[in-house]
């Protein structure tokens, strides 16, 4: 029985008063009509737990959002809480249903109204979709609009989302693992501490200068060699002691032409008696740096280009001090700090 | 009941004073509520307290004592007297070496636990002729004999969130010749065939969980070894302090530490076989691989020579910390792979000196 307000002229008062006033007071036969079906409304809407109070929010399994009100009866069709799709209020009714994947029709009657246990009619609908479509036109044959149309819709609806758990079930699964939280707290204080034990700047550091030392720069770096210099350390006493007092001599004469000659012939004397003093301790040294002795010298010529007469003496210098082959070694730390 | 008549003030001599207010408080409760029997029961138990901590018979231990205040006491008594003794020890061995001079023995190396590693049967040997024999005919000899030149295929995870693409970004920026490309729902053993077509050697994978990277697959392409790491600690370019400049596109170089045993050599030439052979010098940048107690480190620098004695080095690039979970031989199969190691974890974390790599 669906509600129908009573005519206009019983909802208002005479004086043009509030409606209910009206009711209480007169009650007419048409409006007793209304009255009657108000209550049974209730009685379908409002559950054993109301007191007849007409809310909002209906009493029979629902929950309610912002904009609707849910049904949580398994057996409605559309899903929300109205009275055309109210299993408990609709003595006729029809629904889909699925379990595991097949499809089932479900028909309510008012015959079997009496016996709860038979009450819902259960047919099984075929996997094919148009096949099915026709069982439920069979089936429902006769029964009203609404729920044919509802009843083939929900069918779609759960066709269309087996199929997509079937695809999905072939595309790559996400594997949640679970974590720890105490083995992970575990690791992550181990990993601080592994930090600071492996002292990482250190042992970087330490790692380059090997490198260094082995020679796997090659002649990029124009450090003196410190194994060069202890090795020479004894030589160099008597070589040092002379050329400081040209360096002396140098810095003062730094722009006579004549003055730097006489340094350079000097310097190179001195640089000839080291290589004959060298050559014999290291030979091995001479085979690897010979390849890199030109290019050490076109590196220093590219630097005495550019620079201005002191350095260009110093380049002078430091290329005569190349055809002594050395890998890195230019000049004895002792004369570069001089300078 | 036996009760010994021992008078309880010597026993309070000999404890401190809170104890002494807090023995005179319960004497004085039991005198004030009780009977006398309980009375009797409870001075006992004070004398025998007192007894044990007074007498101290060998197999005493504080953990023996019920009163939990005087328990407590008594631990802490028991910590006092042994640093003091450490402390005394320390002065005199200090004065010892000073009154030798150039003849004190040696100092004693502290315990580490690096220096108490349980030793590894594996551990690599840098002569063994098997594991030179090996490791000129595994997956990596193509690479160490300069037959092929490294090309890095970088990917995510699904839907990578801005701080995994920027790692991501800064990542290839790091190795050179790789190459960063969006995942979108491919399956790997997908993309593993158009990699390999495409002559790529390497595919790194970096997963991500709840907007962090923390794990890294690192798969080396014609079905070379598959690894699969933990990722933690991830910092990128903005968050490092004191850093420099971004890195240049010259090669850097490779530093591998502590590689010891014959996973940690695999892993090893696995991270070298992920940068080419010929790094620039010029660039002066080194990618450091420091491996840690199972920790691998990861630090991008770039470093200049002072003089022959001194480097500076700048921290540039995103440094992370792997830990490894498993390695795999083939290509990446999670379901059929033969796996190498696992890491599993009651087997291998139950001792604190032993480690994998």
């Amino acid at each position: 029985m669906q509600g129908r307000l009573p005519p206009r002229h019983i909802r208002l008062n005479k004086d043009g008063g509030p409606r209910f006033v009206h009711v209480f007071l007169k009650p007419c036969k048409t409006f007793l009509s209304y009255f009657i079906s108000l209550s049974l409304r209730k009685i379908h809407q409002t559950f054993p737990f109301s007191e007849g109070k007409r809310d909002r929010k209906r009493k029979c399994s629902t929950t309610t959002t912002k904009s609707q009100n849910f049904c949580r009866n398994e057996f409605n069709i559309t899903g929300l809480c109205n009275r055309s799709s109210c299993p408990l209020s609709n003595s006729q009714y029809a629904t889909i249903r699925e379990e595991k994947g097949q499809c089932f029709l479900y028909m309510k009657v008012i015959e079997r109204a009496a016996f709860p246990a038979r009450m819902w009619e259960k047919v099984k609908l075929s996997k094919n979709y148009e096949k099915a479509l026709e069982q439920i036109d069979q089936n429902l044959i006769y029964w009203p609009r609404f729920i044919r149309h509802k009843c083939k819709q929900r069918f779609t609806k759960i066709t269309q989302y087996l199929i997509r758990m079937r695809k999905l079930v072939l595309k790559r699964q996400r594997k949640l693992v679970p974590l720890s939280r105490k083995v992970e707290s575990r690791e992550k204080r181990k990993e601080e501490k592994a930090l600071i034990a492996a002292q990482l700047d250190n042992a970087i550091e330490k790692e380059l200068l090997e490198r260094l030392k082995q020679g796997t720069y090659g002649d990029i770096y124009n450090f003196p060699v410190h194994a060069f210099d202890k090795a020479l350390e004894q030589q160099d006493h008597e070589s040092e002691s002379e050329s400081e007092e040209e360096e002396a001599e140098e810095e003062v004469e730094q722009r006579e032409f004549v003055a730097e000659d006489e340094v350079e012939e000097s310097d190179l004397s001195d640089f000839e008696d080291m290589n004959k003093l060298k050559t014999s301790s290291d030979e091995e040294e001479q085979e690897s740096s010979e390849g890199e002795e030109q290019q050490e010298e076109s590196s220093d010529e590219e630097e005495a280009g550019a620079s201005t007469s002191k350095s260009a003496a110093r380049g002078r210098k430091r290329r005569a001090f190349v055809e002594i082959e050395y890998e890195r070694e230019v000049e004895p730390v002792s004369k570069s700090r001089d300078f | 009941m036996d009760f010994t008549e021992v008078p309880v003030t010597s026993e309070r001599k000999s404890k401190k004073k809170k104890n002494k207010r807090a023995g005179n408080k319960r004497v004085s409760e039991a005198e004030n509520g009780e009977s006398v029997g309980v009375e009797k029961k409870s001075e006992e138990k004070i004398m025998e307290n007192g007894e044990s901590s007074a007498a101290f018979p060998p197999t005493f231990s504080v953990s023996e004592i019920k009163n939990k205040q005087r328990r407590h006491l008594m631990f802490m008594k028991l910590k006092q007297e042994k640093r003091k003794q450490k402390l005394q020890l320390r002065k005199k061995k200090k004065k010892e070496r000073a009154a030798l001079g150039d003849k004190a023995p040696p100092k004693e190396v502290p315990k580490t636990i690096e220096n108490q590693r349980v030793f590894d049967e594996t551990t690599v040997d840098l002569e063994d002729e098997e594991i030179a024999f090996d490791e000129g005919t595994d997956e990596f000899s193509a690479y160490f004999n300069r037959l092929t030149n490294p090309q890095v295929l970088i990917t995510t995870s699904d839907r990578p969130r801005g701080k995994t693409v920027r790692f991501c970004e800064q990542l290839a920026s790091v190795i050179p010749n790789a190459h960063v490309y969006y995942r979108r729902g491919l399956a790997l053993k997908k993309i593993i065939p158009q990699c390999v077509a495409r002559n790529f050697t390497y595919l790194m994978v970096i997963n991500e969980d709840r907007l962090v990277p923390n794990g890294l697959v690192l798969c080396h392409l014609p079905d070379g070894p598959t690894a699969h790491f933990k990722v933690s600690s991830v910092r990128l370019r903005k968050e490092i302090k004191r850093r420099g400049k971004d890195p240049t596109e010259h090669s850097p170089e490779v530093i591998l530490n502590n590689f010891s045993t014959r996973l940690g050599h695999t892993i090893a030439r696995l991270f070298a076989a992920l940068f080419p052979q010929d790094p620039n010098f010029v660039g002066r940048q080194v990618a450091t691989f420091h491996n840690q107690r199972d920790f691998i480190f990861f630090r991008f620098h770039r470093y200049i020579f002072k003089n022959e004695k001194k480097v500076g080095i700048q921290e540039l690039g995103p440094r992370f910390t792997l830990k490894l979970r498993s390695l795999q031989k083939g290509t990446f199969d999670s379901k059929y792979g033969e796996y190498e190691w696992v890491l599993k974890r009651h087997e291998m974390d139950a001792c604190r000196r032993k480690f994998q790599l």
